[in-house]
């Protein structure tokens, strides 16, 4: 599975939601591979993968993609992502 | 990876005052710039970003993380830390009001990983959040940061 971790400028935001993302997947067991990008080449990115996480004001930037697109509010909580990324998956 | 956050942070304000966001921001670059991390400039660049892609680096409750990309008004890869008095609206859905901004600065898009990823595991927990931002002065907050770092 590839998921693909969003923020405007690729070092910050996506940066911290990529690691949260990879500690979320290995507690789920879930093999993934997770890439940071910025909102300029994200929606390149998010056409080859299964899973978008970004933030509710880039999801609207992002726009149509055939991934799915899951809001993240805290990019601190493992377990708020953990959640998410599991309800996406089922 | 033993990254203490206190000896990453070239710049610490507390209690400090900002009428609106784009102060916070400002008072963060300004950190940047004081720290020799980032030139005036970068402070411009931070502000773009949140009036090009909204309040998106509002990343939790309360902590918002200002930045803007790698460009030649980054001097070295460095963070801020500003601490206000009283919290101030991004426009943010969830994690809104701030009353903590950090300013990132990178040169590159790899060479800070460790230092993010002490930066979440501390600011995860909300009672350290509001620790820190109770904090008076610089040294309260590297005590805490120290302190956090030696038991997360």
């Amino acid at each position: 599975m590839k998921i693909v971790a969003v923020c405007g400028m690729g070092i910050g935001t996506s940066v911290l939601l990529k690691m949260n993302a990879e500690k979320a997947l290995r507690s789920l067991g879930i093999d993934a591979d997770v890439e940071a990008a910025d909102i300029g080449v994200a929606r390149g990115a998010a056409r080859t993968a299964q899973v978008v996480l970004t933030s509710a004001e880039l999801a609207t930037e992002i726009g149509d993609v055939p991934a799915k697109v899951i809001v993240i509010d805290n990019f601190f909580d493992v377990a708020e992502i953990t959640q998410k990324i599991q309800s996406a998956v089922e | 990876m033993a990254v203490n956050l206190a000896d990453e942070l070239s710049s610490i304000v507390t209690q400090a005052a900002a009428a609106d966001w784009r102060e916070a921001v400002t008072l963060a670059g300004d950190g940047l710039v004081a720290g020799g991390v980032a030139t005036n400039r970068y402070t411009h660049e931070m502000i773009d970003v949140v009036l090009q892609h909204g309040p998106y680096m509002v990343v939790a409750p309360g902590v918002a993380l200002a930045h803007a990309r790698p460009s030649p008004a980054v001097l070295r890869t460095g963070l801020s830390w500003v601490g206000l008095s009283a919290p101030v609206e991004f426009g943010h859905t969830a994690n809104d009001p701030v009353s903590l901004v950090i300013g990132l600065a990178a040169t590159d898009h790899q060479g800070h990983l460790a230092v993010m990823a002490e930066l979440a595991s501390v600011l995860v927990d909300p009672e350290r959040v509001r620790q820190l931002i109770a904090a008076t002065d610089e040294h309260e907050v590297r005590r805490l940061l120290t302190e956090f770092a030696a038991t997360s």
